[in-house]
């Protein structure tokens, strides 16, 4: 650790990983606590009503979609992809930082990565299913979404076309929500034991005994165990980078101008990590006060995250100014027309510069070491970021659409409201589950926590005392 | 064996530590004794314990090497058989055989496959799910997942004999050497 390289009380000196005057019950009860106790926050009710209370919304306008299709939206002609395919990508990119989170910094041997992982891993599954919602339902007839996605063998004997970057995205989409949701139930496994031990109450211990399924931390398991969780972070490294990858060739692979952009795979991978890090903040700082845990996630975790959005922005705003140099320098009418479209004449135009204040004005902030110690600069910041990146989809999609090729066929994109109780209602989907996990399972992993106390090395390899 | 009139089965002798340190420095003295049949447990992985109580097995790689390896057949032999023979379309007059393009999904299936085998590999070798274990007959071993470390001879082991292990265990300094029931 760096800690050394400084004088004592030099302000450079990072913040420790794990506050101090912890051991290992200490780590094991204060994290069981959170769970296994009768006494709920008031704040935790709240929050889930009112994410409850979206999801309601979700499901009226979800039903009146299936009643009435998908005339109830604003997409139409020529803006034939709009708020759905915005959301999907808006939180297929939050899921990344998860994955990140918990794989690459593994890799990197991070350890301050530890207190974040789990929660990180959970909030990574939340949004890659509200992400899902939209694939399925943007037809208006969710059950066609089954043979035109997936290839199963049916009675029409007919199969998706592979060539297409569409399908593509099913493969990786699916695969990351599948591979993300075993990674983080093998993180809980060892947890889970503790729970079952920890817990008073015989069902809860059936509970948490069935999911930890007879774990006793015998030496050979936590080999293997050790063994197959590297290999999986090395095999969801690439995954998570394939990931937006795919979803970039959904558009980089088309003609349109604004889309077809050989810059894309790499911005929209940092875009992804950049949004993901800002939600992971979004929900950590008011958690960490919620549930005290600032022993766990000191300002190390909140500062370390505020630098790597910092870094991550700053790649994204290189995409934006490398997609406006390549459309002037390519010398094409329409490439260039797109971009006076954008961001000067268009009636569009106020959002490409929402976006560039939210995305590239305001997170310079993160570069002044007293503000990224203020939780509450921070939180802000990461709210701009959030609405940053969700405005970035839409000034991609929406601009690039509305005048393309033949101008007898512009038109205005306006949505309705059924397009906002939909995203407003994977919200509440979303708010609600981060909540309903924080309080059936451990947010933070306690033994990966144990790990980071200094007894937890030994420090002579055998030999008799 | 010295019990064997005893009226239940015995599992093995567990000591119980209170720092990896001295289970760590325990598990090494047990090994170096000629003991095989024996296992150490601790709350969270203990880099070099498992060497310590000779375990060498390597096979959890290789499992996820075949897991890749099929993941990549199946999604490339998906892709050939849809593509070329069950349902070949002519989009653009591009061939029906256009690898290029099908490597992302082949990619993704190769992942997919190999974590599965990752995850259920593990378990599988772990033997896990096991819902009953005779280590957690011992009153104090659900500190094994919190802040106790245990170290097990099984009774199975031939160089077993309860009273001259209970001796030797006895002298690794644990809090306390207890007897578990089958």
């Amino acid at each position: 650790m760096a800690s050394t390289e400084y004088p004592a009380g030099d302000v450079r000196i990072p913040a420790p990983v794990i506050g101090p005057g912890h051991s290992f019950r200490s780590i094991t009860d204060k994290l069981t606590a959170l769970v296994l106790t009768k006494n709920t926050p008031l704040a935790w009710f709240i929050t889930t009503a009112i994410g409850f209370t979206f999801i309601m919304g979700f499901m009226v306008a979800v039903t009146y979609l299936l009643f009435k299709g998908v005339g109830i939206w604003g997409t139409n002609i020529p803006v034939g992809w709009a708020f759905p395919i915005i959301n999907f990508v808006w939180w297929i990119g939050i899921g990344h930082a998860g994955t990140l989170i918990s794989a690459i910094l593994l890799l990197f041997k991070q350890d301050w990565r530890t207190s974040i992982n789990r929660f990180a891993e959970a909030m990574t599954l939340f949004a890659v299913l509200c992400a899902a919602i939209f694939p399925v339902i943007h037809t208006g007839r969710p059950w066609l979404a089954a043979y035109w996605l997936f290839p199963y063998p049916n009675a029409m004997t007919i199969w998706p076309n592979f060539r297409s970057p569409l399908i593509w995205d099913v493969f990786a989409v699916s695969t990351y929500g599948l591979v993300s949701l075993i990674f983080w139930f093998t993180g809980l496994i060892p947890d889970l034991a503790t729970f079952r031990d920890k817990a008073t109450h015989p069902l809860l211990k059936k509970i948490y005994g069935i999911g930890a399924m007879g774990w006793r931390g015998s030496a050979r398991h936590w080999a293997r165990y050790e063994n197959a969780y590297l290999i999986l972070a090395g095999l969801s490294t690439p995954l998570v980078l394939s990931v937006h990858t795919v979803v970039s060739f959904d558009f980089a692979s088309a003609i349109i101008p604004g889309w077809h952009a050989t810059i894309f795979p790499p911005y929209f991978v940092a875009g992804a990590i950049y949004a993901g890090f800002a939600m992971v903040l979004t929900l950590t700082i008011p958690l960490r006060a919620l549930y005290n845990l600032k022993d766990f996630i000191t300002m190390r975790h909140i500062e370390n995250m505020a630098k790597v959005m910092l870094v991550t922005g700053l790649v994204v705003v290189y995409g934006y100014m490398s997609e406006a140099f390549f459309g002037w320098y390519s010398g094409n009418e329409l490439e260039r027309f797109m971009l006076k479209n954008r961001m000067y004449y268009g009636p569009y135009a106020w959002s490409y510069w929402l976006l560039l204040l939210c995305n590239f004005i305001v997170p310079q902030l993160m570069w002044s070491k007293r503000l990224r110690n203020r939780t509450g600069v921070v939180f802000l910041v990461c709210m701009f970021i959030n609405v940053g990146m969700w405005l970035e989809r839409f000034v991609i999609i929406v601009t690039s659409l509305h005048r393309d090729f033949l101008p007898s066929s512009w038109e205005m994109y306006y949505p309705t409201i059924w397009d906002f109780l939909t995203l407003f209602g994977t919200i509440g989907i979303f708010v609600t589950l981060i909540f309903i996990f924080v309080r059936v399972l451990p947010l933070i992993s306690i033994f990966e926590m144990r790990t980071l106390l200094p007894e937890a090395t030994p420090k002579h390899e055998g030999g008799s005392h | 064996m010295a019990t064997a009139s005893s009226s239940v089965e015995l599992h093995g002798l567990m000591a119980e530590f209170d720092s990896a340190d001295t289970l760590l420095a325990a598990a090494t003295a047990v090994g170096k004794a000629g003991y095989t049949k024996t296992d150490a447990y601790s709350p969270f992985p203990i880099h070099g314990l498992a060497e310590a109580i000779g375990f060498k097995e390597k096979i959890v790689p290789k499992i996820i090497l075949a897991g890749g390896l099929t993941g990549l057949l199946a999604g490339a032999g998906l892709e050939y058989w849809t593509q070329v023979i069950a349902y070949p379309m002519n989009i653009a007059g591009r061939p029906f055989w256009a690898w290029g393009a099908y490597i992302p999904p082949a990619f993704e299936t190769t992942i997919l496959f190999g974590s599965f085998a990752a995850v259920i590999g593990m378990l599988a070798l772990n033997g896990l799910p096991r819902p009953y274990h005779p280590v957690f007959n011992a009153p104090r071993f659900s500190m094994a997942s919190q802040d106790k470390f245990f170290l097990v001879i099984e009774a199975a082991d031939p160089k077993f004999s309860l009273d001259a292990t209970r001796a030797f265990l006895a002298g690794l300094h644990p809090r306390e050497v207890v007897d578990v029931a089958e």
